[in-house]
């Protein structure tokens, strides 16, 4: 699951609030390396954009979890594949 | 403004006058419930490093990819190993799947550098036939973790890196994931099996998540029903083919071993209404 995949998902745990569930909070043991937020004129910082696409389109998770940010209800990642299913009683 | 094709018309790629789809065949076989994906793949892959499906990819132009060598690297992906009939399995033809994405590339420039979806990915057919020409990047959406592990290992097969997929349920992501697609290209369950409906709320759903257009499959016989709901979400709909499609036969009593039904191949212009 690359980042931008991630940057879709959302959860539909039933009853949050409208516009809830995203983002999901990605659970790995490996912090970050980009700065938290993109400072002005990133767009011309080459060597922000070229760490930024990394991240974005490089990165792979295979194991780990989502976490809806509002319920904390934790979504499986597997072989890179994020499950977002609920269960028949969460539905 | 729709032709029913023959076999015949394969011949030239090129585009009618009319500048619709150029002749598909029909499947003259029955689809077979799969080809015993992963060992069938290690006999026959690992042995002739060659002729695999990667090597394949690599070897093959991509600007000037054909037809028939689209067709041929489809022909590689593997499929589902037992089909789960309650929620329509069947791969798309390597054939047909080639001829919609070659159409999709070449009449309207849908697929090169484009963010894809294909919803009800299954095995990934559609999304790795993108890949090949040239998306930017594509994702596979579909509710079976089986269908999944099968697409993950042809997209190891083939060594994509710009393929991903999610397993969720199309029916409940309603317009939690509004344009965030240039296209959508799916083939949806029609909704044979105690789900009636369900390819509307696909089509719905695809609507909401692309920017610029949606290709789709859809029983003919459902045509004027979606033409009437493309007109109250304001989509521009086109029929650009008329497919044939012979679907395995689900019930022990069916005396055929297959059932023919008419399927078009629809192009919707991505809507401003929709809510």
């Amino acid at each position: 699951m690359k980042l931008l995949t991630h940057n879709l998902l959302s959860s539909h745990v039933p009853g949050l609030r409208p516009g809830g569930g995203f983002p999901l909070r990605i659970e790995l043991g490996r912090p970050s390396e980009l700065p938290p937020e993109p400072s002005p004129g990133y767009e011309a910082d080459e060597e922000f954009l070229r760490r930024l696409h990394h991240v974005l389109l490089e990165v792979e998770v295979l194991e780990g979890s989502l976490q809806c940010p509002d319920s904390g209800r934790r979504f499986p990642i597997s072989r890179g594949v994020p499950n977002l299913l609920l269960s028949e009683d969460e539905a | 403004m729709s032709r029913v094709y023959n076999k015949r018309d394969q011949s030239s790629h090129l585009l009618t006058p009319h500048g619709k789809l150029p002749g598909v065949s029909f499947p003259q076989v029955p689809v077979s419930p799969g080809r015993g994906g992963a060992a069938r793949r290690k006999s026959e892959v690992r042995g002739g490093a060659r002729s695999g499906p990667a090597e394949l990819r690599k070897t093959i132009n991509m600007k000037k990819l054909k037809l028939k060598e689209l067709e041929s690297c489809l022909q590689q992906v593997d499929t589902f190993e037992n089909p789960k009939l309650l929620l329509e399995q069947y791969p798309t033809r390597p054939h047909i799947a080639a001829c919609m994405l070659y159409t999709i590339h070449n009449t309207f420039d849908d697929i090169e550098n484009k963010t894809i979806a294909d919803l009800g990915c299954g095995c990934g057919m559609l999304s790795i036939g993108s890949a090949m020409l040239g998306a930017g990047f594509c994702v596979g959406l579909d509710i079976d973790a089986d269908a999944l592990e099968i697409f993950n290992s042809n997209i190891e097969d083939f060594e994509l890196t710009n393929v991903n997929m999610v397993q969720c349920d199309i029916c409940s992501l309603s317009d939690s994931m509004s344009d965030t697609f240039d296209t959508v290209i799916m083939n949806p369950p029609f909704g044979t099996k105690h789900n009636k409906g369900i390819d509307m709320i696909f089509l719905k759903t695809a609507l909401q998540m692309a920017k610029t257009a949606v290709y789709s499959l859809h029983k003919t016989s459902t045509r004027q029903h979606i033409q009437k709901k493309a007109a109250e979400w304001e989509v521009k709909m086109e029929v650009l083919a008329e497919l044939r499609f012979d679907l395995p036969a689900s019930y022990k009593f069916h005396k055929k071993k297959s059932v023919d039904i008419e399927v078009d191949f629809i192009r919707f212009s991505a809507k401003k209404v929709l809510n």
